[in-house]
């Protein structure tokens, strides 16, 4: 079952909580390397379904794989060795408010290595450049911008340069330029880095640009109702709900 | 030239030979003017089920939300007679055309929820028992991450530990001074007006040192912190909990208790000792200043207090100092970690931290009382 080039593997996961589904029977694959979208309309699961992609909560059933582990029945020890493999870059940036952006960065350099100071602040530093953050090292969280503090929660998740990045909602509450910025950073970094990307989104624009391959999820259906290429979903899918999501068609009011 | 067009809404009912009942509205209808025509313009409707209602909206200047909801009332119900809206200009049509009356015939009349005794009985004893556990829990994460920290003393991040210590213990210092030097001064004067009856004053300062360093010193003084770092400490967990910031600790492999409850616990159990001395100090220093207005001079004062304070009542205090702040601390981040989502959750969390923290400060109080008078000391 281990393609070599298959990283993720979510087999027939029910997402929820307290044993009520919003998602049944979820199953899909991200390959190494890609861009891959988790996409729907509001409610309909996708931040809880990476919520269980990333173990902070445990789905309802079924099992998620992370570059061959399963995260859903792994002990502590596999836990730990499989969250070292991927960096998370939450919704609102998730920095820690009484650190410095180079603080934030360092952080998990500290804690899981054991490079001298100077070189921790060079790699930190080298993060932040990453994502053209490098004049604010020295700044708080609460002194930059939404956009700036979603790019630094990018710095902190590569830090210790994990082979996956999950990230909720990267462009939600940005203006249309900062996220186009933040698309392009995320195409050069799984371009020039070879970082896997498992974003959650629903917004077009990103979409289009960002991803390889997406799933749509719907809420009524409980399930994925289209998986691939986003801009051939767009032209090619046949299905009403599909088109209403890619063309922003408004579905006719139900009967 | 015309006067200003009428702002007030009017209402004509006219019973027409034929058997309608024709409702003439005019003016404007909006949430200010429509109050005066409402409950009349209802009644006319409901007096007479049987007959035809035609209302005549020509003279209807202005309709915004508040004048749909107006026509929607009286198209809402089901009756013989039917009713309708004529002559309403077109753009006040699209607005009303935007409702469906049917859909809204009925009252919202929800029952409240109402559940058997039995199941709330249950429900309340299902909820303490999972606080339990999960204090339980707690107590155990909390032991093991303070055990590792003691084994490693090198994985405590011992920079958060001196910030927290300052914040906890030394910007605590006027205010422990403030509530322990009245509390000195008031404890010296009430005792000693009545003593001073039977010549006793002298025995105030013994009442004093054993009361301040034995038992107020140590319980105001975490009675302060339960106020101060307590609820400080569950507001600072608890808004990195609503900003993900926990979720971003667990997801980075880093354990959350070792990363935020270890370093306040232990600042807490540093700072707290010391505080409870320094209390006792100066509650000792209010009482001599009283002392001071009824003939007791300093040095004497002093004098009765070290002969009637023995180390053990010193030690007594002390010891139970340590415990309160694991307690305070312990309980404040425990809160802070349970927050829930929503901009009441930090505030909710940090008075729960507060209650919690002095209800366990009085009960623990209490049980050292006891423990010390079975042992004696």
């Amino acid at each position: 079952m281990n393609l070599p080039d298959i990283i993720i593997r979510v087999v027939n996961v029910d997402a929820g909580y307290d044993d009520v589904a919003i998602q049944k029977n979820i199953n899909f694959d991200v390959r190494r390397g890609e861009v891959f979208g988790i996409l729907g309309g509001s409610g309909c699961g996708k931040s809880t379904l990476l919520k269980h992609m990333i173990g902070l909560n445990e789905p309802i059933a079924g099992h998620i794989y992370i570059d061959g582990d399963d995260i859903v029945t792994a002990d502590e020890a596999t836990e730990a060795k499989i969250l070292r493999k991927f960096g998370v870059m939450y919704q609102s940036g998730a920095l820690f408010g009484s650190m410095t952006l180079l603080e934030n960065v360092r952080l998990p350099l500290e804690e899981y290595t054991d490079l001298a100071d100077d070189t921790i602040d060079l790699v930190a530093r080298m993060k932040l450049e990453l994502v053209g953050l490098e004049a604010f090292t020295g700044h708080l969280p609460s002194e930059l911008s939404g956009g700036m503090q979603k790019r630094a929660g990018i710095a902190r998740a590569m830090a210790l340069d994990p082979s996956i990045l999950f990230m909720d909602e990267p462009s939600s509450g940005l203006d249309p330029i900062t996220a186009a910025s933040l698309d392009a950073t995320i195409r050069r970094l799984a371009e020039n880095l070879g970082v896997t990307f498992v974003i959650v989104t629903h917004d077009l624009g990103s979409i289009f640009v960002a991803t390889d391959r997406v799933i749509l999820l719907d809420r009524k259906a409980k399930g994925i109702i289209a998986q691939g290429d986003p801009r051939r979903l767009r032209d090619e899918s046949d299905d009403p709900r599909v088109r209403a999501f890619f063309r922003r068609e408004v579905e006719p009011m139900a009967a | 030239m015309q006067s200003e067009a009428p702002v007030a809404a009017a209402l004509a009912v006219t019973d027409e030979a034929a058997g309608r009942r024709v409702l003439t509205l005019s003016g404007r209808l909006d949430a200010a003017t429509l109050p005066s025509v409402w409950e009349r313009a209802r009644r006319a409707v409901a007096e007479v089920p049987a007959r035809a209602i035609v209302v005549d909206a020509a003279a209807v200047d202005y309709c915004d939300g508040a004048g749909a909801a107006l026509f929607v009332d009286l198209l809402r119900h089901t009756r013989e007679g039917k009713v309708e809206v004529v002559n309403l200009k077109p753009a006040y049509e699209t607005l009303l055309k935007q409702f469906d009356p049917k859909l809204l015939e009925h009252d919202l009349d929800l029952p409240p929820p109402r559940r058997p005794a039995v199941e709330e009985i249950g429900r309340a004893a299902s909820g303490v028992w999972s606080d339990i556990r999960l204090q339980v829990g707690f107590i155990g994460e909390t032991s093991a991450a303070l055990a590792h920290a003691m084994r490693h003393p090198s994985s405590v991040r011992w920079r958060d530990v001196w910030h927290i210590c300052e914040r906890a213990g030394v910007d605590a210092l006027p205010i422990v001074a403030l509530i322990s030097f009245l509390l000195g001064m008031i404890l010296a004067f009430q005792s000693a007006v009545p003593m001073k009856r039977f010549g006793a004053e002298i025995f105030v300062a013994d009442l004093i040192g054993l009361s301040m360093l034995r038992e107020l010193g140590p319980l105001m003084t975490a009675i302060l912190i339960a106020g101060r770092s307590g609820a400080a400490f569950a507001a600072e967990i608890g808004t990195m909990r609503v900003n993900q910031e926990v979720d971003a600790l667990t997801t980075m492999g880093l354990d959350p208790v070792r990363f935020l409850v270890t370093p306040r616990i232990i600042a807490a159990v540093l700072m707290t000792p010391l505080l409870t001395i320094f209390s006792g100090l100066i509650g000792l220093v209010g009482g001599a200043v009283t002392m001071q207005s009824f003939g007791i001079p300093f040095k004497t004062f002093v004098t009765e207090v070290d002969s009637a304070v023995t180390l053990t009542d010193f030690l007594a205090g002390f010891v139970k100092s340590f415990v309160f702040a694991t307690l305070i601390a312990g309980i404040g981040c425990l809160r802070g970690l349970q927050t829930g989502a929503g901009a009441s959750a930090v505030g909710d969390s940090a008075t729960r931290a507060v209650v919690s923290g002095i209800i366990l400060l009085v009960v623990v109080d209490g049980l050292f009382a006891v423990a010390y008078y079975l042992l004696n000391i």
